[in-house]
């Protein structure tokens, strides 16, 4: 899906969002009569330096005088992978991109990330999983790692990697195996209209406590991240 | 009922002074950097909680999945510690390792007033839990935000051989402050993974040089991602976090309007510059050439005259 098709099919009651160069920026027109922030990444861009601050620009410029929830389009590369962006320090401006967003999210301005294309590693970490929600859109494909280069470092063939990849969702990608994981909160249905399925979503928003790893145990997806992190929080609280 | 008295308790100094902190694993820096028998651990190697799905690829477990977390005290007074084994699987992020972290997190924020070390040593994501690892380093980097805006101060402590590559380098790049030490690189895409992704003209990952000019820790500390150095000692480290400790303040919407700016003046800057040599240059560092070989001692001086710092911007 492009991103003019998702915008158009999100927003039908008007949208200004732009893409220059793959970074997306504006505001759209809700359902509910209020305005939402939109952020993004398009085109399967690469994450670097150069968008990365400017998306945390438009996310901090917006607090304090706009309210509404926050989208994060993402149809992104993995993070742009150069000796420029990690000579300035690439992890600062990916974690300022997602800590805005964490933050935003914290104070009153809900933030669902809409994977619609392709994202990975860096990138995906930045811009979708730094939301509180993460929404699939059918057809989408993140990819934490590749099964070629996942091939590589293992150095186990991909027919033998495609054969493991059936019995767990721990490594493989797809929305499907990020979905158990805990990590998609829901995958919408292309059948119903997607304003519907936003408006729905929106109404029954979950408060701000991150329930990923709960929600990867009920689906099976990570059985046991849930009750270690319990467990030593409850170690930790009570240790003297 | 004996609770520890600062000026009582003893620590052994000399032998944390004594210590790479790059060589030593992550037991012993976490014991050389406490204070004396203060630490206390949560689910060790004895509860054997291994990760499920390394056996899926016939590899084989480690009975803590390559993380130390647990409590002490620092200069008498209570801390929470996490230390990643880089000698396991390259410290690397799978379910039960980062869900150890995220517990100990979720605690310091429910407790508020206890900060958090965190000794990374991690090449990122482990592969062959990919998803899990992925997930548990943005459950992470949630944890250690709301943790921070609670009022907790999140150090992180830099210089193992894994150094801090992949999503560790997101996390860093969220603690309240970070101590490097030379060895010390901070990146997200590792020598390697650029290379075999842009090709040898854009990083040859074999010239070290080049690797630890452009990832390493004196490179980190002089454009003001990390705010202390220290020479390759557990003791430095032990220093460089009570410092760190008296500087940090408390997270707010101005740090991180503060961070923008102080990341768009990085591009601003230094974003035409070719080399980690031209940045220092642009520092008005004079014979920029000679700062890999300068000693710590001398390097600390150089860096705390240049004065850049994430302080108040991070």
């Amino acid at each position: 899906m492009t991103l003019d098709e998702i915008l158009a099919s999100l927003f039908p009651d008007g949208h200004d969002v732009k893409n220059d160069n793959g970074v997306v920026f504006g505001t759209a027109n809700l359902r509910s009569g209020h305005k939402a922030l939109v952020i993004g990444v398009a085109d399967r861009t690469p994450v670097g330096v150069d968008a990365a601050i400017r998306l945390s620009a438009h996310v901090l410029d917006s607090l304090g005088h706009e309210s509404g929830p926050i989208f994060v389009l993402v149809d992104s590369d993995s993070q742009r992978m150069s000796k420029r962006d990690e000579l300035l320090g690439l992890n600062e401006f990916l974690a300022h991109l997602a800590k805005s967003l964490i933050y935003a999210d914290m104070n009153g301005r809900p933030t669902v990330g809409i994977m619609y294309g392709h994202s990975a590693a860096g990138a995906l970490l930045a811009t979708g999983l730094a939301t509180r929600v993460l929404v699939g859109v059918p057809g989408a494909t993140p990819a934490v790692m590749d099964l070629p280069s996942m091939a590589k470092v293992t150095k186990l063939s991909m027919e033998t990697l495609q054969q493991k990849a059936k019995s767990t969702p721990v490594f493989a990608p797809g929305l499907a195996n990020l979905s158990r994981m805990g990590a998609v909160h829901l995958t919408w249905d292309d059948k119903v209209s997607l304003p519907d399925q936003l408006a729905t979503l929106l109404a029954e928003m979950p408060d701000a406590h991150d329930r990923r790893d709960i929600l990867g145990k009920e689906r099976g997806g990570r059985l046991k991240a849930a009750e270690i992190a319990e467990r030593v929080r409850d170690l930790a609280l009570h240790a003297r | 009922m004996t609770a520890p008295i600062k000026h009582t308790v003893q620590f052994p100094a000399d032998r944390a002074r004594a210590t790479s902190f790059n060589e030593a694993s992550a037991r012993t820096r976490v014991e050389l950097l406490l204070d004396a028998g203060s630490f206390v651990e949560f689910i060790g190697p004895t509860a054997r909680e291994v990760s499920p799905h390394l056996k899926i690829f016939d590899l084989p477990e480690q009975f803590d999945d390559g993380i130390v977390v647990g409590r002490g005290r620092l200069d008498g007074s209570p801390v929470l510690v996490a230390a990643q084994e880089g000698r396991f699987m390259g410290g690397a992020f799978g379910e039960v390792h980062g869900a150890k972290l995220i517990g100990l997190l979720r605690a310091a924020r429910a407790l508020s007033s206890i900060p958090l070390l965190i000794l990374f040593d991690t090449g990122g994501v482990r592969l062959q839990e990919a998803n899990a690892g992925e997930l548990a380093i943005a459950e992470i980097m949630r944890a250690v935000m709301e943790a921070r805006a609670a009022g907790v101060k999140v150090i992180g402590l830099i210089g193992g051989r894994s150094g801090c590559y992949g999503g560790g380098g997101l996390i860093a790049g969220c603690c309240s402050a970070l101590a490097v030490s030379e060895p010390g690189r901070i990146a997200v895409s590792g020598p390697e993974v650029i290379e075999t992704n842009r090709g040898v003209e854009e990083f040859d990952s074999r010239d070290r040089a080049l690797v630890w000019r452009t990832m390493g820790g004196k490179h980190r500390r002089l454009l003001g991602a990390a705010d202390a150095f220290t020479d390759d000692t557990v003791e430095g480290f032990r220093e460089a976090a009570l410092e760190l400790l008296g500087l940090v303040g408390a997270f707010d919407l101005d740090r991180l309007k503060a961070e923008q700016l102080r990341l768009a003046d990085r591009l601003r800057s230094f974003g035409g510059c070719e080399d980690a040599i031209d940045i220092w240059t642009a520092e008005g560092i004079a014979q920029a050439e000679t700062i890999p070989e300068l000693p710590a001692d001398q390097f600390i001086v150089l860096a705390n005259n240049i004065g850049r710092t994430s302080r108040d911007a991070r």
